[in-house]
């Protein structure tokens, strides 16, 4: 007779690493394939802009105000005569920073207050709840253009403008992952082994509503070169004559019938790396779950 | 007499209704676990049975203190537990541990094996360093019978019947003196209860613990207890040493809960007591014995008073108002006033 | 010559996952049913025994499909029966109960209305006929006081009362086959009790044919006259009620058997089967039982070993004990 004691017990073969990993990017998934390559090359233009741009962003020339298209200025030039390509490509640079900055920080805020709303309960959950609904009340565009027609349009500013809009996204989908999580056994399995209260929030409760989070970061990384765009566009955002894709519409809106490149080119930028961005939140969402890797 | 390892008295728990507009017709809330007392010593199996809804569970984890109990005490050791000071409640965490029911959900799918099972160790400052700590866990997951290779993997690449090895395993690597073992294999399959029955009987005889043994199967409850506790409605209604309580029950309702399950013997005899009617909901106990409105010798005198546990028996008892001498042996009694 | 069978099964196989790397759930199940009788289909998780319940009614979905076999009702391959076709089947000749009574409720609508439903569907009643007969059917299940209760929505039942709706619903239509996929499990041992003496009465009243599917051996032992055990997806052992629990040939079904705890004693230690129920698609050639079992010879790991009888109606697929010769 076999002891239960003896090692009688054969093991389900491990499945290879970064399994979920080479799922996302596996040819079955062609979209994501594209979205990826899109956000590759939009982070290396991004950072290799000063190699790559043929011009200087911000050199002014008044021979060549609102030119088309040529060999010399791929998209032509604004109405001070800067190359809208160079521009365009600075522009990315601007639309990373702002596109990584706001998320990580509403990230960090908004799924510390959802957190501990949602683990915590009573008092906390009931302000934390009232704010983020007080704030759900605006639309992120007006409470944007709120915050910064006080502040003024920094940088910072406008990074801490649309993390302000964001907090309460990651607050509500924080806390609704918590309260889902705290049901789960091994949340009472670790109360029961003696865990503290900060540990099981850290070990347990934080690793399993990562997923949602990092979902909603990535598919906010999107809303925010979208909403920092909107921002340039209003005058709210980026100030001239830094470069960026709001600012650059706007500066191509008065040579509209002139040349239409700045605009094309720019909005172009800004469809093709949300879209991007959007379609890699929604395959993350696919992959994320612990259960199905 | 000797000190028993734990003594609950009296125990109680009552859980707000949920909703404050809608606690009208329940103003009461819903009474879980209502006057319980029992004791465990050393090295005992005592078991809990009963429906879901009688409470079982919560009692559990009210002896725990996973749940603060409304009234009554729990004695570990000959200490009260609201008495103690967080040291020593760390302590007796450290003493105490459960295994769970869900051998899915009790896990986070997130950590490692070497990480769930070390999770008390480290908690408890038992095993320090990183070599020291997979040694020992390597150590314990032998004694569950899992291959020590197991700890690098997660939860998701085990079967049901090995992530409750594991469960088992993070329950006793602090060395505790008390478990709790919430129906462990009710979620397993039939093939592997067994294995899993054994494994808990054969650390019990290593290390000397005592269960709590939680579970509603009456099969499996025979074979592990060494006393058994019936619970309906929040209530003890019988409580004796498990030969006596299977062999003769006292309450109609431990006779209804023998009756009633099916026996893998085709040629088995069937006498069953079928029960009417459904367990009625916690927040709406019935007066006198909760049991009243299913039982088949309810008389008026057991919607006007609740019976009392009474000993039937030297360390046996049962609450009924006609537990002396066993119903099913004599008719019951006509003579209510 | 033996009378038709009201249900033939034969070398059912059920494939999950792609069709270039199946996973087979299901491999070569073949079982009967005849008119009235009580047929058991016992095995563990991954036995495919609740695939072959929804395999006979064609509910497979995707990505399971259903790659090879028949399943004959009556004589007619309801396989080979366009799809179209099957709605007629299901409901009206053969009913299915399922295992969890919440959720195979439509919580949006009166009980009266969801039993009512199958009625609207198979027969030709008019509005009164049809209150009548769910009425009759309520009452047949043992819900007190039918009538006031049509209007109820499935929340304001208990398990047990939801459990006996599900079966006045799968009766409406006088079935032919009760499917019942572990109808008792979700449920406690009292109403356990209520449900299956429910059950058996249905089958004296009514006549219809019951095709158990359950892990529980009890259960099985009390409902059933017949046993087909099902271990990874194949059958196992097949016989007489009796034969299976007193003179079980197979391994696995003397494991199983032995394994369980009893009410009427008390050895101190279980037997066991060691090891765990192998996961779909990573048996290989060679009797799946094979990882598990005690009493393995070399011929074991290269052939699946067939079903061969070892007694009258009494088939086992084992080497060893069957002495099966192939």
């Amino acid at each position: 007779m076999s002891s239960a004691l003896e090692p009688a017990q054969d093991l389900a073969p491990e499945e290879p690493r970064f399994a979920a990993l080479r799922r996302l990017f596996s040819r079955e998934r062609p979209a994501t394939l594209v979205a990826s390559a899109v956000v590759l090359v939009f982070v290396v233009v991004a950072l290799a802009a000063p190699w790559l741009a043929p011009h200087d962003p911000l050199a002014q020339s008044y021979l060549r105000i609102n030119t088309y298209p040529s060999a010399e200025h791929w998209l032509g030039t604004d109405q001070f005569g800067r190359d809208v390509f160079s521009r365009l490509l600075y522009g990315a640079r601007n639309s990373l920073i702002f596109g990584l900055v706001s998320p990580a920080i509403a990230a960090v805020v908004g799924t510390t207050l959802g957190v501990a709303a949602g683990y915590f309960g009573g008092v906390i959950d009931r302000t934390v709840s009232r704010l983020i609904d007080t704030l759900l009340a605006f639309p992120e565009l007006l409470l944007a253009i709120m915050v910064s027609a006080v502040l003024g349009g920094g940088f910072w500013n406008v990074v801490m403008v649309i993390a302000v809009a964001f907090v309460p996204g990651f607050a509500r989908v924080a806390r609704s992952a918590t309260l889902a999580v705290k049901q789960e056994p091994y949340i009472e399995a670790a109360v029961a082994v003696g865990l503290g209260t900060m540990k099981t929030i850290w070990r347990h409760v934080l690793p399993n509503i990562s997923a949602p989070v990092v979902v909603l970061a990535t598919l906010w990384v999107a809303s925010a070169i979208r909403l920092e765009a909107s921002l340039s566009f209003l005058g709210l955002g980026t100030q001239p004559p830094n470069p960026s894709w709001g600012n650059i519409i706007r500066d191509g809106l008065g040579n509209i019938f002139g040349s239409p490149w700045p605009i094309i080119g720019a909005g172009f930028a800004i469809t093709v790396v949300v879209l991007a961005f959007n379609i890699l939140g929604d395959a993350m969402r696919d992959l994320l779950d612990p259960e199905i890797q | 007499m000797r000190e028993p390892l734990i003594r609950v008295e009296n125990i109680g728990k009552t859980f707000d209704a949920p909703g404050r507009l809608l606690r009208g017709n329940s103003a009461g809330g819903v009474r879980a676990v209502d006057g319980v007392s029992l004791a465990v010593d050393r090295a005992e199996t005592v078991a809990v049975v009963g429906e879901s809804g009688c409470g079982k569970s919560t009692l559990g984890r009210l002896i725990l203190r996973l749940i603060e109990p409304s009234e009554g005490r729990v004695v570990f050791e000959g200490r009260d537990l609201a008495a103690l000071s967080a040291r020593e409640m760390r302590e007796v965490r450290r003493q105490a541990q459960m295994v769970f029911q869900d051998p899915f959900g009790s896990l986070s799918p997130r950590r490692t094996v070497a990480q769930i099972v070390a999770e008390p160790l480290e908690v408890f400052g038992i095993v320090r360093g990183r070599r020291a700590m997979r040694d020992r866990v390597a150590e314990i997951l032998t004694q569950v019978g899992l291959p020590a290779a197991a700890m690098d993997r997660f939860p998701r690449s085990f079967s049901g019947g090995q992530r409750q090895r594991i469960g088992i395993a993070r329950a006793i690597a602090a060395g505790p003196s008390f478990v709790v073992a919430d129906e462990p294999v009710s979620a397993l399959d039939v093939s592997v209860q067994a294995q899993i029955v054994n494994l808990l009987q054969d650390l019990q005889a290593a290390h000397g613990f005592s269960y709590l043994f939680i579970a509603h199967d009456l099969a499996v409850v025979r074979h592990i207890a060494d006393r058994v506790v019936v619970m309906y409605l929040g209530r003890v209604v019988e409580i004796g040493p498990k030969q006596q309580v299977y062999r003769a029950p006292h309450h109609p309702y431990t006779q209804a809960l023998l009756s009633a399950v099916p026996q893998p013997d085709p040629d088995a005899p069937r006498q069953r007591i079928v029960l009417a009617g459904d367990v009625p909901s916690p927040s709406r106990i019935p007066s006198g014995c909760s049991f009243r409105t299913r039982c088949p010798l309810a008389q008026e005198v057991c919607a006007r008073e609740r019976p009392p546990l009474r000993a039937v028996k030297p360390g046996h008892a049962a609450a009924c108002h006609f537990a002396e001498p066993s119903p099913l042996s004599a008719a019951p009694p006509s003579s209510s006033p | 010559m033996m009378p038709e069978p009201l249900l033939a099964v034969r070398d059912l196989v059920v494939d999950f996952g792609k069709p270039g790397a199946p996973l087979r759930a299901v491999d070569g199940v073949g079982f009967e049913v005849e008119a009235g009788g009580a047929v058991g289909l016992v095995g563990e998780s991954g036995s495919g025994k609740s695939v072959t319940a929804l395999s006979i009614l064609r509910l497979i979905g995707a990505p399971g499909r259903i790659a090879g076999g028949e399943i004959r009702l009556q004589g007619e391959d309801l396989l080979a029966l366009p799809a179209a076709q099957m709605p007629e089947i299901r409901g009206r000749d053969i009913a299915m109960i399922f295992q969890e009574p919440m959720s195979s409720l439509n919580p949006l609508m009166t009980i009266g209305d969801q039993v009512g439903e199958a009625l609207l569907l198979h027969q030709d009643l008019d509005r009164a006929a049809r209150r009548a007969r769910v009425v009759e059917l309520l009452g047949l299940v043992g819900i007190p006081d039918p009538a006031s209760r049509l209007g109820a929505y499935p929340h304001q039942f208990s398990g047990g009362m939801r459990q006996r709706v599900m079966i006045a619903m799968a009766l409406a239509c006088h079935p032919k086959l009760l499917i019942a996929d572990e109808p008792t499990t979700a449920l406690d041992v009292t109403i356990q009790a209520q449900v299956l003496e429910l059950m058996k009465r249905i089958r004296d009243t009514t006549g219809a044919a019951i095709l158990l599917i359950s892990h529980d051996l009890g259960v099985i032992a009390e409902m059933c006259e017949r046993v087909v055990v099902l271990y990874a997806g194949r059958v196992v052992e097949d016989g007489e009620v009796r034969a299976i629990f007193h003179r079980a040939a197979h391994p696995y079904t003397r494991g199983l058997l032995q394994s369980i705890p009893r009410l009427d004693d008390d050895r101190h230690r279980l037997s066991q089967i060691p090891g765990s129920v192998p996961l779909p698609g990573r048996v290989k050639a060679g009797c799946p039982f094979l990882g598990r079992c005690g009493l393995r010879i070399a011929r074991c790991a290269e052939q699946m070993p067939p079903l061969v009888e070892i007694a009258d109606r009494h088939r086992a697929a084992c080497w060893v004990t069957a002495g099966a010769r192939g």
